[in-house]
C-alpha cells in the first residue's frame, strides 16, 4: 500500500481526536479514572517508545546507552528540550568516535 | 478578523516554533536516514503536527504495518489530545462557532494548548490561529530541512541526530517523574512492560506498534487505578 494512504490514516485519526471534542462531544469528562488515565498516557507512551528502543537506535549498544545516560542526566538537571536532545546526540557522536579509535 | 490579535498570537507562539524547529529537524533526519523522501517527511509533519504520534507512525511505516495497527497506535498515543481539546473548548466559551473550531483543533499540540490555557485574556479566533502559525511553520520547515540535511550528512552525524527525538522524550518525562511519585510509577510500569516485549521470547514477536499500545494502556490504566490524579492536575 502506498505511503500516502498511511500518512492520510495517521493525519485523519490524529485530527479526529482533536476536533471531535471541540465540536461534537463538548461535555466535560466526569470520570476520575478516565481523566487520570489520559493524564498518564503521554508519560507511559513516551517511556515505552524510548526504552529499550534507544539502545538499538545507534550503531552500538554502548553509544545508545551513552545517549540515554546523557539525556537522563541533563533532563534531571532541568535543561530545555533542545539542550537535552543535542547533548544526547553529542554523546552518540563522541562515543562512536571513541569506539572507532579503540576498536 | 483582528490582525492585532493574530499578530499577538504569532508572537506568543514564536518560542514554541523555534523549539519545534530543532526537534523536527531530528525527525526529518531520522526519516531521511531510513529512506523516506524529504517531501514525504515534511508532509507527515504538516498533516499530523505531533511528535510522539509521528515518531511511532514512522517506526510502523518502516517496519511495514497494517492500516489498522497504524490507526490504533495513533488513537492510543494521541488520546491525550481529546482531553486537551475538551479543556480548550470549555476555555473558548460558547461564542466561538464550529467553523473556526475545525481549524483551531488542528493546531492543538501539548505546547500550543499550554500557551492558550495560560493566556490571561479571553481567547479569540485570530489569537488562537496566530498561536498555531509559527509552531506549524517551525515543525514542517524543520522536518524538511532535517530530511534534506539527513540525506547528505555523513553517516556518523545522521546516527547522532537520530537519537534527538528520544532525547526530547526523555526531557519531557524526567522532570515530572522526578517531582511526582505517581508519574514515576507510570514511567516505571511502562518501562518494565516495554522491556518484556523487547526481550522475552514469544512476546518479542509482537509488533512495535502493538507493544507500544499495550504498554501505554496497561501502565496508564494501572497508574490511574492506583493513583487517581486530583482535579487540578488532570486539567494540565
Amino acid at each position: 500500500m502506498s505511503i500516502y494512504v498511511y500518512i492520510a490514516a495517521m493525519a485523519l485519526t490524529t485530527y479526529l481526536i482533536r476536533v471531535l471534542p471541540m465540536t461534537i462531544f463538548r461535555k466535560p469528562i466526569r470520570s476520575r479514572f478516565l481523566k487520570s488515565f489520559l493524564y498518564y498516557v503521554p508519560y507511559a507512551c513516551l517511556s515505552a517508545m524510548t526504552f529499550p528502543a534507544i539502545l538499538s537506535s545507534t550503531n552500538s549498544v554502548i553509544s545508545g546507552a551513552a545517549a540515554l545516560a546523557a539525556a537522563v542526566f541533563t533532563a534531571w538537571r532541568g535543561k530545555s528540550l533542545m539542550t537535552v536532545a543535542l547533548v544526547s546526540s553529542a554523546a552518540v557522536l563522541v562515543t562512536e568516535g571513541l569506539l572507532a579509535v579503540l576498536g | 478578523m483582528s490582525w492585532k490579535q493574530y499578530a499577538q498570537g504569532l508572537r506568543r507562539g514564536l518560542p514554541v516554533g523555534m523549539g519545534y524547529f530543532s526537534v523536527s529537524f531530528g525527525f526529518g533526519a531520522l526519516a531521511a536516514a531510513n529512506g523516506v523522501k524529504a517531501l514525504d517527511a515534511a508532509l507527515i509533519s504538516a498533516t499530523n503536527l505531533t511528535s510522539a504520534g509521528q515518531f511511532a507512525g514512522l517506526t510502523l511505516l518502516l517496519a511495514g504495518t497494517t492500516l489498522w495497527e497504524m490507526i490504533l497506535t495513533q488513537l492510543v498515543i494521541n488520546s491525550r489530545y481529546a482531553l486537551m481539546s475538551l479543556a480548550l473548548s470549555q476555555r473558548m466559551g460558547e461564542k466561538i462557532g464550529v467553523l473556526p473550531r475545525l481549524a483551531i483543533a488542528f493546531f492543538n499540540t501539548d505546547e500550543i494548548f499550554a500557551l492558550a490555557m495560560a493566556n490571561p485574556e479571553p481567547l479569540t479566533v485570530p489569537f488562537l490561529l496566530g498561536l498555531g502559525g509559527l509552531p506549524f511553520v517551525g515543525w514542517t520547515g524543520g522536518t524538511l530541512l532535517g530530511a534534506l540535511a539527513g540525506s547528505v550528512l555523513p553517516g556518523a552525524i545522521r546516527t547522532a541526530l537520530g537519537v534527538m527525538l528520544y532525547g526530547m522524550f526523555i526531557a519531557i518525562v524526567v522532570p515530572p517523574a522526578r517531582k511526582e511519585r505517581n508519574v514515576l510509577a507510570a514511567v516505571a510500569l511502562a518501562l518494565v512492560c516495554s522491556c518484556l516485549f523487547a526481550w522475552v521470547p514469544g512476546l518479542k514477536q509482537v509488533t512495535a506498534g502493538l507493544s507500544i499500545v499495550i504498554c501505554t494502556v496497561a501502565a496508564a490504566a494501572v497508574s490511574a487505578w492506583l493513583f487517581p490524579v486530583k482535579e487540578e492536575e488532570a486539567a494540565d
